[in-house]
């Protein structure tokens, strides 16, 4: 989520994705891309890779490079746009596939619930390439998981369907670099004002905030967020088994938990599953236990 | 069962590559169909997530470094957009949203409910950061075609099964819709039609969202998706009324 917000005196990119992607494509920059068969023998080799640069939030406003934007568009050509793409959807991906959007229409058996931001910039869908019946997602602001106790809301009634009645087996939150959500949670005060949705929702983060504040005080209040990122997807990974229906099938090994991180700074993943061991739980008092933890780049 | 991703390209490569001698496509077609049958097939996720973001990364993100290097600055998104989590009906894919354009919710049913503090801050807390941080222009809410959401909604208590935790609660935000097409005798996909509309109504709750509407900087928009036909209907809620839905395609697109 963005953490410059717009203001009516900013400087405003020129709609660079429509430009790059839509009807005024020019074909040296960006090309359609199409899918190709992967095995892992593509990657030479799945490279850690430090990263070297820092979140760049100050260091990087290239002023010749955005054009304050002129709304010349009106609401009809945003949905003449709207139509063509709808169009190319169905031509190109639909049609192609009929046989597969049929059977589709029938009933999806994902194996994926995916928790990820609202955030435009991390659709996972895009950077992970979920086709259509692969994966049942939730968005919502910085990716959070309440616990059970907190009583019903939008995620947990999507938990509730996507776990006991579609019975996916992996669950995955992803977090990701500079989101705006994380930023508003290590913000505030500890007491919400009940006024501002926004600090009502985030403070399910609270946790994690608490165990960033303690560990990296040190630590600049970019780099604190940065770890608040990583430490809310875990916060995240413990809450979902607050839910007896949930941490019963994990134990079963009927579902495997996972976080992931996506930087798009440097675009990185990393990724890690859930090591599940009721004691563990309980003698490091909260903190979870991972394996298989992997950073790709 | 398998590999979707596989099993989409093995059966493009079958249809483009008509001088395939008959042998390799039979070899082809006998793997298609081993991919397909249940169990027999050991589903890696790890290797699932990893192969679709180097995919990502090396299609999309490394080939568009300008756009990717302003992006990592902040997000100026046009739409906020309310989606169902339902595995089919990525936003993203079928209206074709490119990273940057679309601050995007996916819930059950692609509700939403009306303005309360006290309850529902996930959605409130969405809503208030779209419209009042990022000023998006457009709100869009897509419903779609065999929704399990609304299913339940239809459904239930009728059906006699013991009450879910959440689900019933969260649906249950769309019982007007199913009210109202209960009296005209109608089913499912109306009212998956009728529950976007309660959504749009339910928007223009939020103070800040009926300011930014009435101000015309603001439009609020309906969509459904006709997945067994593939048919997306486009509206918009106006003040007094709602336009007549815009019909994409207008006509039949022959199949190839």
């Amino acid at each position: 989520m963005a953490v410059l917000a717009p203001s009516s005196s900013s400087y405003h990119i020129q709609s660079i994705s429509s430009a790059i992607f839509g009807s005024k494509l020019q074909s040296g920059e960006i090309q359609q891309t199409r899918l190709r068969l992967f095995t892992n023998s593509n990657y030479p080799g799945l490279t850690i890779k430090a990263s070297a640069e820092s979140l760049g939030l100050t260091q990087k406003m290239k002023s010749n490079k955005l054009e304050r934007v002129v709304e010349t568009e009106d609401g009809s050509e945003l949905f003449e746009d709207m139509k063509h793409r709808f169009l190319s959807f169905k031509k190109n991906k639909y049609l192609e596939n009929l046989e597969h959007y049929q059977n589709l229409a029938k009933g999806q058996s994902p194996k994926f619930l995916v928790i990820g931001c609202a955030d435009s910039r991390v659709c996972p869908s895009t950077i992970l390439g979920f086709q259509p019946g692969e994966a049942f997602m939730v968005r919502n602001i910085a990716n959070l998981v309440p616990p059970f106790e907190s009583g019903p809301s939008e995620t947990n009634a999507a938990l509730e369907f996507s776990v006991n009645t579609l019975e996916v087996k992996n669950i995955l939150v992803v977090g990701h670099s500079c989101c705006g959500g994380i930023r508003a949670l290590m913000s505030m005060n500890d007491e919400v004002d009940k006024s501002s949705f926004i600090q009502s929702w985030v403070v399910n983060g609270k946790d994690a905030r608490s165990w960033t504040k303690a560990a990296a005080s040190k630590l600049s209040f970019d780099q604190q967020c940065k770890h608040c990122e990583k430490e809310s997807v875990n916060r995240s990974l413990l809450n979902l088994l607050t839910y007896p229906w949930i941490e019963e099938k994990v134990k079963k090994g009927i579902v495997s938990v996972h976080g992931g991180y996506y930087d798009f700074v440097d675009c990185t993943f990393e990724k890690w599953t859930l090591d599940y061991k009721e004691d563990n739980l309980k003698e490091k008092h909260g903190r979870i236990s991972v394996k298989n933890q992997l950073r790709w780049s | 069962m398998a590999s979707q991703l596989a099993i989409h390209r093995l059966n493009k490569f079958l249809r483009e590559k008509e001088e395939l001698d008959a042998v390799a496509a039979a070899k082809i077609d006998k793997l298609i169909a081993e991919l397909q049958r249940p169990g027999n097939h050991h589903f890696d996720p790890v290797q699932r997530i990893i192969d679709g973001f180097m995919d990502f990364k090396i299609h999309k993100f490394d080939k568009c470094p300008y756009l990717f290097d302003q992006l990592a600055l902040g997000q100026w998104p046009k739409f906020l957009v309310f989606g169902c989590s339902d595995s089919r009906v990525s936003p993203s894919i079928i209206l074709n949203f490119k990273p940057g354009e679309a601050f995007m919710v996916r819930n059950i049913a692609s509700l939403v409910p009306a303005f309360d503090q006290l309850r529902y801050s996930g959605t409130g807390a969405i809503i208030e950061y779209a419209v009042t941080h990022l000023h998006v222009e457009n709100i869009l809410v897509i419903g779609h075609s065999s929704c399990g959401g609304i299913k339940r909604l239809m459904e239930h208590p009728e059906d006699g099964s013991v009450p879910f935790d959440f689900i019933d609660d969260w649906v249950n935000i769309a019982v007007e819709a199913k009210n109202k097409v209960k009296a005209q005798g109608k089913g499912n996909d109306a009212c998956a039609r009728e529950a976007v509309n309660v959504s749009l109504e339910n928007l223009l709750t939020y103070p800040y969202v009926r300011k930014a509407s009435s101000e015309r900087k603001l439009a609020v928009r309906g969509g459904y998706y006709d997945f067994v036909n593939g048919v997306f209907e486009l509206w918009e809620k106006h003040d007094s009324h709602i336009s007549p839905p815009m019909i994409i395609p207008s006509h039949p697109i022959n199949s190839t």
